[in-house]
């Protein structure tokens, strides 16, 4: 096909619709932050001047930037890993197609239907100290159970990551089936003949093969999760003692206090830290996969 | 008689799967397993928004004494504003997912037809917005500056800015493995490039749209978070309106009322998978493993 062809069976300004939104409403927000982070643009002033480096020095001094990246990471790496046991546990175990599997795969999709805040208000209502959970645990175990699950600056993180994995599981679940489903079966059956235990053939010939659905899953996961917000905000609000406040949390709580530039900066950081983050993210899980 | 010493010819004999007892006790796994990681948290949604206030006041998974499910639903439906915030959802919701598709689409097919250099440029911006997270806080000062601030129009551009990759992401590599051949007859019988795409390309597009379509509902549907930021406080959506009663302290005391809240909103996207669960399992699936 020659350029003048292809400019007419193809023409450029099929693409103008599409840039022209990307531009006013994704670019244009995203050279913004480049721009606003370093101003002392708040509600409190009709003027917007800029201030150099300040709201990032700010932000460094008080220690505000530091924790929330480790929050914000630890949060995404613990989603990462329990969406993705929980999601290849299930499909290990809902495999085969019988009707109860399916019934059973079902079940597992509604969180990932429902709004992330109501699943956010569910577990907070289960969760309470005198709530549902502590409460079988007590029948359980004999004696009454009264565990603080959101009331705890160390482990409440894990717990709200927990949370979150329940919430999309279902979907990695999905995709570890579909995984599993393009591994042939003569593949598992010659392994078989050549005496592998089913436990070898599992391990050493089809889960190899699903690297894809690994490499989908714990991108997605990872990277999703640091832009997360709602089931954090719904069970803990960052607390307690903000030590569940991911950057979307910072982002939302100081702009409700009208800190708009400083709002500004943690957003630039975000932006920062996924970009820098999904590169080497995403080209090391393909390098595993091509290795396999 | 000789027994064969490779195996089976037939594949019928296959090799016992997990051996019998793990094989037996596995559905009875399966049932306890539903049971407490998903019936758990269900059952109290729907006990509770079924409960009068002040059984709802602790919320456990004690059945209610008596099931007021439809009063509190009818409660919800007429204090809870949820007429006005439904139709806020829709009107968003059906909009910015039209858009999206058609301009995605429409930019795909010229992405994956050219290949030139400018086109790779112009992809790899197009498909960034996948990972890269949205600048929340300037758009607001943006579209206050457009005058679009708190207006349904900001709100679509917004989404449609955001969802615009996936979908190009999506179609584009599907428009790679349609063959040029059909677009080519098409142009033979005189047809301009605007006939062709609508009337080849998108018709082929069918099963990638709908799980685009699917997956954008999902996003837009339940989302609160981008929805604070530029309409808040304007416009009501059905999250949105979760979120601001649930933050008031209005429903503190009111879990049944929140619980019921929750059980309206999640109605019309479990109807929807309901309907078509088949086709949204394989079309989630479909475009994730290659």
């Amino acid at each position: 096909m020659t350029v003048t062809s292809a400019r007419r069976t193809h023409p450029m300004w099929f693409l103008i619709p599409a840039f022209a939104i990307l531009f006013v409403f994704f670019f244009l927000p995203t050279l913004f932050n480049f721009i606003y982070a370093f101003t002392d643009w708040s509600s409190f002033k009709s003027e917007i001047r800029p201030v150099g480096l300040d709201n990032l020095t700010d932000l460094l001094s008080d220690g505000t930037l530091f924790s929330a990246l480790r929050i914000t990471v630890s949060y995404a790496v613990l989603v990462a890993l329990f969406q993705n046991l929980f999601g290849f546990g299930l499909a290990v175990l809902l495999e085969r197609d019988t009707w109860l599997n399916r019934v059973a795969r079902l079940f597992f999709l509604i969180p990932v239907l429902m709004s992330a805040l109501a699943v956010g208000y569910v577990f907070q209502a289960l969760l309470k100290p005198h709530g549902s959970l502590n409460g079988l645990l007590g029948g359980l175990l004999g004696h009454p159970v009264s565990v603080a699950w959101l009331g705890d600056t160390t482990w409440t993180l894990v717990v709200v990551s927990v949370i979150h994995a329940w919430k999309w599981m279902g979907l990695s679940m999905l995709i570890y089936l579909a995984g599993l489903k393009t591994v042939p079966e003569d593949v598992t059956e010659a392994a078989r003949m050549d005496g592998a235990s089913p436990w070898q053939a599992f391990w050493s010939i089809r889960f190899p093969l699903l690297a894809p659905a690994v490499t989908f899953n714990v991108a997605t996961a990872l990277l999703g999760s640091m832009n997360g917000f709602d089931i954090v905000q719904a069970t803990t609000g960052g607390g307690p003692a903000r030590s569940t406040e991911i950057l979307n949390i910072f982002i939302y709580r100081t702009f409700g206090q009208g800190l708009f530039a400083q709002a500004t900066t943690m957003s630039l950081v975000l932006f920062l830290l996924v970009g820098l983050l999904a590169f080497p993210v995403i080209r090391t899980l393909r390098k595993r996969e091509e290795i396999l | 008689m000789t027994i064969p010493a490779y195996g089976a010819r037939g594949r019928r004999v296959r090799p016992p799967r997990a051996s019998g007892l793990a094989a037996r006790l596995r559905p009875f796994a399966v049932v306890a397993l539903v049971a407490t990681v998903m019936g758990v948290p269900l059952w109290l949604i729907v006990s509770t928004a079924a409960k009068s206030q002040s059984e709802a006041l602790s919320p456990d998974l004690s059945p209610p004494s008596r099931w007021l499910l439809w009063d509190n639903l009818a409660q919800v439906w007429t204090q809870g504003d949820i007429p006005a915030a439904f139709l806020g959802s829709v009107l968003i919701v059906v909009p910015a997912v039209a858009l999206v598709l058609t301009f995605g689409s429409m930019a795909a097919w010229i992405l994956a037809r050219r290949a030139t250099r400018l086109n790779a440029v112009l992809y790899a911006l197009a498909i960034s917005g996948i990972v890269l997270p949205p600048a929340v806080v300037t758009i607001v000062l943006l579209l206050r500056q457009l005058g679009l601030a708190g207006t349904l129009t900001g709100m679509i551009g917004v989404y449609v800015g955001i969802y615009l990759s996936t979908v190009v992401f999506f179609v584009t590599g599907f428009v790679r493995t349609v063959p040029l051949s059909i677009e080519e007859a098409a142009r033979m019988d005189g047809a301009g490039p605007v006939r062709v795409f609508v009337s080849v390309i998108l018709p082929m597009l069918r099963p990638v749209l709908a799980t685009a379509t699917i997956l954008i509902c999902l996003y837009v549907w339940n989302d609160v978070f981008y929805a604070f930021f530029v309409i808040g406080g304007r416009m009501d959506t059905l999250p949105l309106n979760l979120f601001q009663v649930a933050n008031a302290g209005l429903y503190l005391n009111n879990w049944h009322l929140i619980f019921a809240y929750i059980i309206l909103m999640s109605l019309p996207l479990l109807v929807v998978f309901a309907v078509a669960q088949r086709r949204i399992i394989s079309g989630i699936t479909g475009g994730a493993v290659k």
